[in-house]
């Protein structure tokens, strides 16, 4: 033990101190900006807020109303088909791609920059593109008709039982070039060997796929899921540009419905209470997820 | 990314690779079709768009559209063009983009090379917040840039940035600065040198890679954000908010084409840093979810 009275000793105390002191901003940031503000509005999803926060406690009741509200099981329902579709049909188009990108394709350099090019944009340009691609008055529909196929017919924008479909079309867009990123990435991490060798034993293309390949790639399944189950949920943006949650309610997701309920209806405590049941549906994804990818890293 | 070329040891005959090649381009078409769509209706006189074929090059080019987009179309109430929220964005982004990459890369090193008790309770709260929906942070963020006098500001949505984007920046610079020897680290302490010394003199200098890896991340999210600048932009709002409202006027004519060239103005920026440096943006994505 030395006195703290020496110089050197008060540089290494110092130094003792400067990470702490470098960190301090980021993580008082993260503690009041992140999980104060999820404390925050945990606290507003029980009082009686209104337009503007209140702090008085009601219990459970903005919960009570909002599951008995059929706005909000509109949106729960839509995002189980949207969710549904979204996530399993860019895992196949994902895992598609990502296999036949693998059998020695000339130009793969090309092909796959492409394929990914969609995740740069925003969702308000996706949208915006698609909106009008997908109207019946100037997109495909007409220029089906233009081309001769005068009985086609797409005008599922405008249709209420199948407006949803427009959004999966557009988000698979979007993202389907990642899926097939992640994919791809874990075809390439396959030791070779054991293909050869399953080869050997005279397994076909489609038995050393089925059997031993899709297997190995558990880890990139799983993160594809978490990856694409998180964005469903959190899909605001294309709703807005696409549809705004049109025709009528039709394409109305819990993400829209929490804002329009907390900014536009007044009803600020059901909007926290909607925000909190998208927060712990995420939790459940994620963290699990999270906490093995971290158990493995020690 | 070279390394990643590989032999596979499937074998395959003509005529499955015939198909393997068919389903390749369709899909290639499908992504490529959207941009085709964007650019050449674009460049088309708007009663080519209402009168004619979506997938035509136009018949009679022109860059009106493009000029009415940036400088004179109608966003909201003022026929400002989409000029004044492209300046909005960049005003947004640049600050946002090197605060929150420079704190990432403080905080990536401390928690990798001065660890103490509890660093990995702190990562892990970081990283959960990567991934939570901002409607669970929208009520209180709202209420508190009002009480700090920055609501509707470029300051107050550089703020909102900055925070949710450290945990992402963050979790690049560290999972990063991981795989670097603690032992040289370790040596220079040893020779006396400091916390920011070896900061300046050692990881930085190997740290150009996941600098420019986060610098793209951020900038590619900031940039594409719409939930904030919708929620906190006020008068100050980035350009996909405008362009959102460009789209959306119910008044007058449907301008499709002036619509198209604004929608290429808000994706220009990040679809150029993707051609330029795609390979970094990938690293990125890949980053962000298989944490490899």
């Amino acid at each position: 033990m030395s006195t703290p009275a020496s110089p050197v000793d008060f540089r290494t105390r110092l130094q003792d101190w400067i990470p702490k002191l470098v960190l301090s901003p980021s993580l008082a940031a993260m503690l009041v900006f992140v999980y104060g503000f999820i404390a925050f509005t945990v606290y507003l999803s029980f009082s009686n807020s209104r337009m503007l926060p209140s702090y008085d406690l009601i219990g459970l009741e903005n919960y009570v109303r909002l599951w008995n509200l059929s706005a909000w099981w509109t949106a729960v329902g839509n995002l189980a088909i949207f969710a549904t579709l979204y996530i399993s049909i860019c895992t196949i188009i994902g895992l598609t791609l990502a296999i036949l990108l693998d059998q020695k394709i000339r130009g793969e350099g090309v092909l796959r920059p492409i394929y990914l090019y969609p995740m740069a944009l925003s969702f308000i340009v996706t949208g915006t593109a698609w909106k009008w691609i997908m109207d019946p008055g100037i997109g495909l529909e007409n220029t089906m008709h233009l081309w001769g196929w005068t009985s086609f017919q797409f005008n599922w924008i405008k249709d209420r039982n199948m407006a949803i479909y427009c959004v999966v079309i557009a988000a698979v867009w979007q993202t389907s070039g990642f899926v097939m990123a992640m994919f791809l990435a874990g075809l390439r991490g396959i030791d070779n060997e054991i293909l050869k060798a399953a080869q050997i034993d005279g397994a076909s293309n489609w038995n050393l796929y089925r059997r031993i390949v899709i297997p190995l790639l558990r880890p990139a399944f799983l993160s594809a899921f978490v990856i694409l189950a998180h964005l469903a949920v959190k899909s605001y943006d294309l709703i807005i540009a696409l549809t705004g949650g049109g025709p009528g309610r039709a394409t109305e997701l819990p993400a829209t419905f929490m804002y329009s309920y907390t900014f536009t209806r007044n009803s600020m405590g059901i909007g926290a209470a909607s925000a909190v049941i998208m927060l712990m549906t995420i939790a459940a994804i994620m963290t699990p997820y999270l906490y093995a990818e971290l158990k493995e890293k020690k | 990314m070279a390394a990643i070329e590989q032999d596979t040891a499937v074998r395959t005959s003509l005529v499955t690779r015939i198909f393997i090649y068919g389903i390749l381009l369709i899909f290639l078409a499908f992504y490529l079709m959207p941009l085709f769509v964007m650019v050449a209706n674009s460049l088309k006189p708007l009663a080519e768009i209402t009168g004619g074929n979506m997938m035509a090059l136009p018949r009679q080019w022109t860059l009106d559209p493009w000029r009415s987009a940036w400088s004179t179309a109608q966003i909201g109430v003022e026929p400002t063009g989409l000029r004044p929220y492209f300046i909005n964005s960049i005003l947004m982004v640049v600050p946002a983009v090197v605060i929150s990459t420079i704190l990432g890369a403080l905080n990536g090193y401390v928690l990798t090379k001065w660890t103490f008790r509890g660093d990995k309770i702190i990562f892990g709260l970081l990283l959960f917040s990567c991934f939570i929906p901002f409607q669970i942070v929208l009520i209180p963020m709202a209420t508190v840039l009002g009480q700090l006098g920055l609501a509707g500001s470029i300051p107050g949505l550089v703020l909102v940035h900055v925070v949710y984007g450290i945990g992402f920046s963050t979790l690049y610079f560290r999972n990063y600065y991981a795989a670097f020897p603690t032992e040289l680290v370790r040596a220079a302490m040893i020779d006396g040198a400091g916390f920011f010394r070896i900061f300046w003199r050692i990881m930085l200098p190997v740290s150009g890679p996941i600098i420019v890896v986060t610098v793209i991340w951020q900038f590619t999210n900031i940039w594409n954000d719409f939930l904030f600048g919708a929620s906190f932009g006020g008068r100050n709002q980035p350009m996909t908010v405008a362009l959102n409202n460009l789209v959306q006027s119910s008044t007058g004519v449907k301008e499709y084409n002036v619509h198209f060239a604004g929608a290429i103005l808000a994706a220009l920026p990040t679809l150029i840093v993707y051609i330029v440096a795609g390979r970094y943006f990938v690293r990125g994505l890949m980053a962000g979810s298989v944490k490899g």
